[in-house]
């Protein structure tokens, strides 16, 4: 008897009639067929925004960071907002394959894959802004706390712009670790299907040589769940110590104590939002719709409405702070924020993050995909307000009203930007095209408690008396799974 | 690094292959190893193998990732070159916290990844012997080793009694080679009959 019992409370998580070979079916043929036209449309796209970013970022090197909007006043800009923004993303994915696995939630086998990709491939486009933004990029190593004849002269430790720099290559190695080692078993799955020579030694390579033997599985789960362990504290830490580098500096609008989990949550809320993107459209074109169910999609949309509301919470918080500190700068920041010459991002913020999300509370809406999908770019819109009004509206207006000022972005800031969203989607398109989008070992571990037909079958002994259940258990002693279901 | 002969029992289901390693163990034969497609939990203890330490190595490189941290800065601002920093003291350990957590976690995480490779004898280039092409798809594979005094006709007969769907016997390569997954092993040609 398969005595891993879950309540009929909670939907299937794999939809339909699967067993294990249907699942490394359904999962891996996408890879062993000819993209489609959209992979092509969609990747060539993707290819010319990365050109158009590449070329944006040469030209701000080679006539120097002049030629952005950015002046004395309001030195971060658009590229601190895109740096905050994309790292604030990349907060989903380990968040699901780490603290949802913690917390025992079934459901994230069915998204953890592609969040986890998503993750990696975010703080990626996160890191190119801090590096571009040193203007002699050539120095950039001076970051690191390496052996140097300029003293030797090291980096300030006591500085939240170098805690972040250790933040997050530390963050983006341990994803990458975590994220590959989950995929180790599944590019051994395709290695051993492959027809073709090539697909044969290439997953050969890329799948370790990996067997599956027991006491490789046991090290690999022990990895799995320290690493996850690890990862839990480390998402918590890296946007913690980002909001350090706001709230540490004595501007109006950032000496704050609420930032560390006030960015945290906007983190996890524009992740899930865009996890939710990528999804909706994954699973449509790939055909996954029996594991990333619209059950998936709901539970993200939970999350984005409990993190929305903490993130309104926090906005109506510091509101009040600034009222009750009597702190006239504090005062007039807020002030500004909402009443003055940017008076728009921040009510676009508002409008995005806090009241749209409200409409989650309907079921109906949660489970709407096309409703799902706007919601998911609306709250990525406000998500990136919300760090324009942190980054600009603190600094525009700063201690000396002679200095205040205006900002708006010159073309290659606008051009950086929309070349880190060709890098996210060309490395995006790249794994959806060569890696198992949706975890196959893990979604075949909860196959016989969360698929649908197998729920099926337990519908009688969810019906039996609990007498007559330990029954049937005692009068077998190795009774097997559908004779139980028989008596 | 030899190569042996091996009975193969190759599985369609983890509730069968349960009973069938208990099965095997109790007729006192010994078990190589059972391949799977996914991690089967309790699989290890009904095959009689220990737990892991591995976790115990990760808290390990973890103190080192601690005290590296907490050394390195430390020695850097209270001796190396000491900087005064708006009259903060040079030992200023709760501003170290951030970079210490960061690295704990990430000599943690590297080095507990780089051991499971190396105990798990996984690497880029690695080949090993697979006895069912549809052990990581859906077979759950078991491989008992031949020596000279088994029969071969009682093993392979002993193990259709225990539910598998398929059994035959292999030679195989029983460790792990440098190797290309598309070119064929001289061994290999021994089962092709």
């Amino acid at each position: 008897m398969h005595l891993k019992y879950e309540s009929f409370v909670r939907e299937p998580l794999v939809d339909n009639n699967k067993d294990y070979h249907q699942v490394s079916e359904d999962i891996v043929s996408p890879i062993e067929r000819k993209p489609g036209r959209m992979w092509y449309v969609g990747f060539i796209f993707s290819v010319i925004l990365l050109g158009f970013g590449i070329f944006s970022v040469t030209w701000s090197v080679y006539w120097g960071l002049g030629t952005w909007g950015v002046n004395r006043t309001i030195g971060w800009g658009w590229d601190i907002t895109n740096f905050v923004w994309w790292i604030g993303i990349g907060h989903a994915g380990t968040l699901i394959s780490a603290i949802l696995l913690l917390f025992r939630q079934g459901w994230r086998t069915g998204v953890n894959r592609a969040a986890e990709a998503m993750t990696i491939f975010a703080v990626m486009c996160a890191g190119q802004f801090p590096i571009w933004h040193m203007g002699r990029v050539w120095d950039g190593f001076w970051v690191l706390p390496l052996p140097n004849s300029r003293g030797p002269l090291w980096p300030n430790f006591d500085s939240p712009l170098l805690w972040d720099v250790f933040a997050i290559s530390t963050y983006f190695t341990v994803s990458l670790l975590f994220w590959y080692s989950g995929l180790v078993p599944d590019f051994a799955l395709i290695r051993d299907r492959a027809k073709t020579k090539f697909r044969k030694m290439a997953y050969g390579i890329a799948s370790f040589g990996w067997t599956g033997t027991a006491k490789n599985w046991q090290r690999m789960e022990a990895l799995a769940l320290v690493l996850a362990g690890l990862s839990t504290p480390l998402v918590l830490s890296v946007h913690t110590i980002v909001s350090f580098d706001f709230a540490t500096s004595v501007i109006p609008g950032w000496h704050t104590t609420i930032f560390p989990p006030y960015f945290v949550a906007g983190a996890v809320f524009s992740g899930f939002a865009m996890v939710n993107t990528l999804l909706v459209i994954t699973r449509k074109i790939l055909h996954l719709e029996e594991y990333i169910t619209i059950g998936h999609l709901e539970a993200m949309n939970k999350i984005i409405v409990l993190t929305g509301s903490i993130v309104g919470v926090a906005y109506l918080t510091e509101l009040f702070i600034a009222w009750y500190s009597q702190s006239w700068g504090e005062m007039d920041a807020f002030k500004w924020r909402i009443m003055g010459p940017y008076w728009w991002s921040y009510w676009a913020m508002m409008t995005c993050n806090v009241v749209s999300p409200q409409l989650f509370w309907v079921k109906k809406l949660r489970r709407n995909i096309p409703f799902t999908f706007v919601m998911s770019i609306v709250v990525n819109i406000g998500m990136w307000f919300e760090r324009f009004v942190i980054i600009v509206t603190s600094t525009y207006r700063d201690w000396i009203p002679g200095s205040w000022a205006y900002y708006s972005p010159e073309w290659p800031e606008v051009g950086f930007y929309l070349g880190t969203f060709g890098l996210f989607f060309t490395c995006y398109f790249l794994f959806a095209k060569y890696c198992p989008v949706v975890a196959v070992a893990e979604i075949k571990f909860v196959l016989k408690t969360s698929g649908e037909n197998y729920k099926k079958k337990m519908e009688r002994i969810d019906a039996m008396s609990t007498e007559d259940f330990v029954e049937t258990v005692h009068t077998h002693h190795e009774p097997h799974h559908e004779e139980a279901a028989h008596h | 690094m030899a190569i042996k002969k091996f009975a193969v029992a190759a599985y369609d289901d983890e509730e069968v292959l349960f009973p069938a390693v208990k099965k095997v163990r109790g007729s006192g034969y010994k078990i190589h190893d059972v391949y799977t497609p996914f991690a089967v939990h309790g699989l290890d203890e009904a095959m009689g193998l220990k737990g892991t330490d591995l976790h115990i190595a990760g808290f390990i490189y973890g103190l080192c990732g601690t005290s590296t941290a907490v050394g390195f800065i430390s020695w850097i601002y209270t001796s190396d070159w000491p900087i005064n920093y708006g009259g903060k003291p040079h030992f200023a350990l709760p501003a170290w916290i951030p970079i210490t957590f960061e690295l704990t976690v990430l000599f943690a995480a590297v080095g507990m990844t780089l051991t499971m490779c190396y105990l798990n004898q996984i690497m880029p280039g690695v080949k090993k012997h697979v006895f069912h092409p549809r052990q990581s798809d859906d077979m759950f594979v078991m491989a008992i080793e031949l020596n000279s005094h088994m029969s071969e006709k009682e093993v392979t007969a002993f193990l259709k009694t225990t539910g598998a769907k398929e059994v035959n016997v292999q030679m195989a390569e029983e460790g792990w080679w440098y190797g290309r997954w598309d070119k064929k092993e001289p061994y290999e040609a021994l089962n092709a009959g």
